[in-house]
């Protein structure tokens, strides 16, 4: 389906994301990245040893999650902005959510802005609580979420309100 | 008649590399570019690119343009750059005439690279003609050199990887994108791309064309249709969508009047984008000191013309005469590097097409690598 309609499904989902035990550990990455095509990037920006080399550069990623330590060094680098970082423990009843965006004006810390789903629908409110947009990070700003746990693999996108 | 060493045609990824790889090895270069720029399509692409770090992935393409020209700035002494000049002609006896603001002139270069690049391909439907109605390289352009909005409401016709990339560019400028509209039943481009434009809320309707525009001065809107498995429209199926904007992208064709000009043994392969040049291993096509490289040889991606280049600027300089202590090995990284390219999903295709163009030619002994 997702070459079809660019949507990734549950199941494509479910495949790339670590496990539960994982997920309640702390921040790690999610890479949603699908499809055979020639890319490395993400491994020669990872520091921890979490993104294993690609024996061919055409493999889809392989990742040891309990290396990922959530740096989100490789979120920008991703030329697909297929990976954000998820932090399940950041509070009882929210998840941080780290994304990729390359959109102006970029939302300020403490702004309410709609979270979109991997359609671009809305799912619900999120809060901005950190916008880095350092040299480093090439003009692919990296946006921090606070939201609701339930909506942690909903979420993928946001729009700021016109 | 300026007698030179090698003529570079083209100042795109792949003639910036050839340029560069040859003029290290020693040779002297002309490099010719029709534009006043130079950096051909690199200059307006403004998303990180993917293959490995020495093709610069995860650069953006203006970014890679950038080191690309200082590494030929540093090449100064043996490289003319002209810019705003045009090849017009490669006769039998290896004279290359060209023309720059209104003067021509001739040149007979001892080896020529061409790396024209590809054109856009465009569609037929009634009021094609109506303003409004680009191809995505020509908005692509007008946003990211010029700096102009192209419109307020644009449909996208294409979902290969121009098709996700324009339309990403003008949510980008702010520019409302209707749908991207695709005529096979499967997206053509990579997927991340897709995904980026679709999770921006641009539905994705594969299995669609373009019926008809519409407009009285301007493009007003368009009808899409879909499409049944023998690629004909379906009545009862339309679908109207008001724009001001439609842009088509459904592929590239080789830009090869010089090489059918110049002779060269030329081949219909489609996954390639048409009538593309038969060539040996090192890029030397079936005319002697002629040697070809990027999307004119076959339409593929900016990294594979930037390996190209760089390969058919070792084979050009080779052939003149310039060796490198490990240029066996070198050669054999970019071999590699290509292949690695085209290894995916995408690339087989690819490398179907080239395969049938290989050709081991009298010519080819000639370059000793």
């Amino acid at each position: 389906m997702l070459e079809v309609t660019g949507i990734p499904t549950f199941e494509d989902i479910e495949k790339v994301y670590p496990s539960e035990e994982r997920l309640n550990q702390g921040p790690t990455v999610i890479m949603e990245c699908f499809q055979n095509i020639p890319c490395n990037p993400c491994y020669t920006a990872c520091r921890t040893g979490a993104i294993k080399p690609f024996e061919d550069i055409n493999h889809l990623p392989t990742v040891d999650h309990d290396l990922c330590n959530g740096c989100s060094l490789c979120v920008s680098n991703c030329p697909g902005l297929a990976i954000v970082v998820l932090d399940m423990t950041y509070s009882e009843d929210q998840a941080l959510l780290k994304i990729p965006y390359e959109f102006l004006p970029l939302p300020e810390v403490g702004q309410w802005v709609k979270g979109l789903d991997r359609e671009g629908k809305v799912v619900c409110d999120v809060k901005v609580v950190k916008v880095i947009d350092s040299k480093a990070l090439d003009k692919t700003p990296i946006i921090s979420l606070a939201l609701d746990k339930q909506y942690a693999k909903v979420v993928r996108n946001i729009r700021l309100e016109e | 008649m300026k007698a030179v060493e090698l003529l570079v045609v083209g100042g795109g990824p792949a003639g910036l590399c050839a340029a560069i790889q040859a003029a290290e090895m020693g040779s002297t270069v002309i490099l010719v570019e029709r534009d006043e720029h130079l950096g051909g399509q690199l200059i307006k692409q403004t998303h990180m690119f993917f293959g490995s770090e020495k093709q610069y992935a995860s650069k953006r393409g203006f970014d890679i343009s950038e080191l690309l020209l200082k590494k030929l700035s540093e090449l100064a002494e043996k490289v003319t750059l002209m810019k705003g000049t045009t090849v017009v002609g490669i006769y039998e006896d290896g004279v290359v005439s060209l023309e720059q603001g209104g003067k021509y002139f001739k040149v007979k270069p001892k080896a020529t690279i061409v790396a024209t690049g590809a054109s856009e391909k465009t569609l037929g439907f009634p009021n094609n003609d109506l303003p409004g109605i680009y191809g995505a390289g020509a908005v692509q352009t007008l946003m990211n050199v010029h700096g102009i909005k192209p419109g307020s409401k644009v449909v996208m016709v294409g979902a290969g990887n121009i098709g996700l990339i324009v339309s990403y560019q003008l949510l980008q400028a702010g520019v409302k994108v209707a749908a991207i509209v695709e005529g096979g039943p499967k997206i053509g481009g990579y997927l991340v791309h897709a995904s980026k434009v679709r999770r921006l809320g641009v539905p994705i309707l594969t299995g669609h064309t373009v019926k008809e525009a519409h407009g009285t001065n301007c493009l007003e809107k368009v009808t899409l249709w879909k499409l049944d498995e023998n690629w004909q429209g379906i009545s009862g199926t339309e679908i109207d969508i008001e724009a001001d904007v439609m842009c088509i992208s459904v592929g590239l064709s080789p830009l090869s009047e010089l090489l059918w000009q110049a002779g060269c043994q030329m081949k219909f392969v489609q996954p390639l984008g048409g009538y593309v040049p038969a060539r040996d291993e090192n890029l030397q096509t079936s005319v002697k000191g002629l040697f070809v490289a990027g999307d004119v040889s076959g339409v593929e991606e900016a990294s594979s013309a930037m390996v190209e280049g760089y390969l058919a600027g070792m084979s050009a300089a080779s052939f003149l005469g310039y060796k490198l202590f490990n240029m066996a090995e070198l050669r054999q990284d970019l071999l590699n590097q290509l292949d690695s390219l085209r290894h995916g999903q995408v690339g087989e295709k690819i490398r179907k097409g080239i395969a049938e163009l290989q050709i081991v030619n009298e010519a080819a002994a000639s370059v000793d690598l």
